[in-house]
């Protein structure tokens, strides 16, 4: 029954998230509206960790299962793609390559010279 | 046979299952990142749909089933990230400063490449939102004037791609914390580099829903304004 009820109330905000994307004329899907409300929603503390958590920790570890039929629906776009798929796969592999670089290197470095400058105030 | 196959509202999502079970049975007996489970399962199905001659939009009345879930799914990354908001607050500029240059890097790149390519304008528009998640990159793709059905592919393709080499970039450019690591999949291949990101760690796997929300979000802007460039 808690599973159940968990559930209930990740497809209820889901739910939510359908209607905001229905009436805000912006690209912006559904989950995307979801995840922020469910986040609004645990923080002030509207839904406890504890009435969600395990359907949750379900679903989001069965996930990759769910881009399978995506993945496979490539067979159908094969025609579109034919024509340009040189260039789309040159640059594709480029830039996943460079934004996951460019993100991550950003990031660390910012971490670490947050981190070195505490030290250094504390060693004062 | 193929009949009682094209009929069937299970077989697709039998075979999406069985296919998976196979890529995590062959990851654990091989253990290399290429070998990543979702490429397999997704190479295996294609295969026995080309060999059983069954069209996508047969297979995909059992699997649909499969990605309905996808929605609650993308929802319920809230929750890790409810459960790293500490680590957030301490590290809010850090995080802010490196998906926002991930999203530059990604428009800048794009444009270059583009250019280079000479692509026309409707091929430049249509890789754009390359980096986000589906939803939200058909939307802006439509709506910047490209080819959404290209735009779907070749988003998928670059969250499988990032999914299987995370590891490798992580290692050759010596990105070591953990919240670097979650930001670069999620900024770099949305919710299916995500997935991997939930494998490597709970701080890594928050970080990157966030990277989707954010990145997703700051694309929807950058993008409107890249697609004037060219």
């Amino acid at each position: 029954m808690k599973f159940l009820r968990q559930f209930g109330i990740i497809l209820f905000i889901s739910f939510l998230g359908e209607l905001l994307h229905i009436f805000i004329p912006l690209p912006i899907p559904a989950s995307v509206y979801g995840l922020i409300l469910m986040l609004t929603a645990l923080c002030t503390g509207i839904i406890r960790l504890g009435q969600v958590k395990e359907a949750a920790d379900f679903l989001i570890e069965i996930m990759p299962v769910m881009f399978i039929p995506a993945a496979v629906g490539l067979l159908d776009s094969w025609s579109a793609l034919q024509p340009v798929w040189i260039p789309v796969t040159v640059i594709t592999i480029l830039t996943t390559i460079i934004v996951m670089a460019v993100t991550g290197q950003v990031t660390q470095h910012m971490i670490r010279r947050e981190q070195r400058r505490k030290e250094h105030s504390d060693n004062e | 046979m193929n009949r009682y196959l094209i009929d069937s509202v299970f077989f697709g999502a039998v075979i999406s299952l069985a296919a998976y079970e196979i890529g995590l049975l062959i990851r654990r007996k091989f253990k290399l990142a290429v070998l990543n489970p979702l490429l397999i399962a997704t190479v295996c199905v294609m295969a026995v749909l080309l060999l059983l001659n069954v069209e996508y939009k047969h297979y995909n009345e059992g699997a649909k089933y499969i990605s309905y879930l996808l929605t609650p799914a993308t929802v319920c990354l809230a929750v890790p990230l409810y459960q790293q908001l500490a680590l957030l607050r301490r590290n809010l500029k850090a995080v802010a400063g490196g998906i926002t240059a991930g999203v530059l890097a990604s428009l800048v790149s794009v444009f270059l490449l583009a250019k280079l390519f000479s692509l026309t304008h409707e091929q430049y528009v249509t890789l754009l939102p390359k980096s986000i998640t589906t939803a939200i990159g058909m939307g802006v793709s439509e709506e910047l004037g490209g080819i959404p059905t290209i735009t779907v592919a070749v988003i998928i393709v670059t969250g499988i791609l990032g999914n299987v080499i995370a590891e490798f970039v992580c290692k050759v450019f010596r990105i070591e914390e953990p919240i670097a690591k979650g930001l670069a999949l999620g900024t770099a291949s949305h919710a299916i580099g995500t997935a991997k990101a939930m494998e490597l760690g709970e701080v890594e796997g928050a970080m990157s829903s966030l990277a989707i929300a954010v990145a997703g979000l700051m694309t929807v802007i950058g993008a409107s304004i890249f697609a004037s460039l060219m």
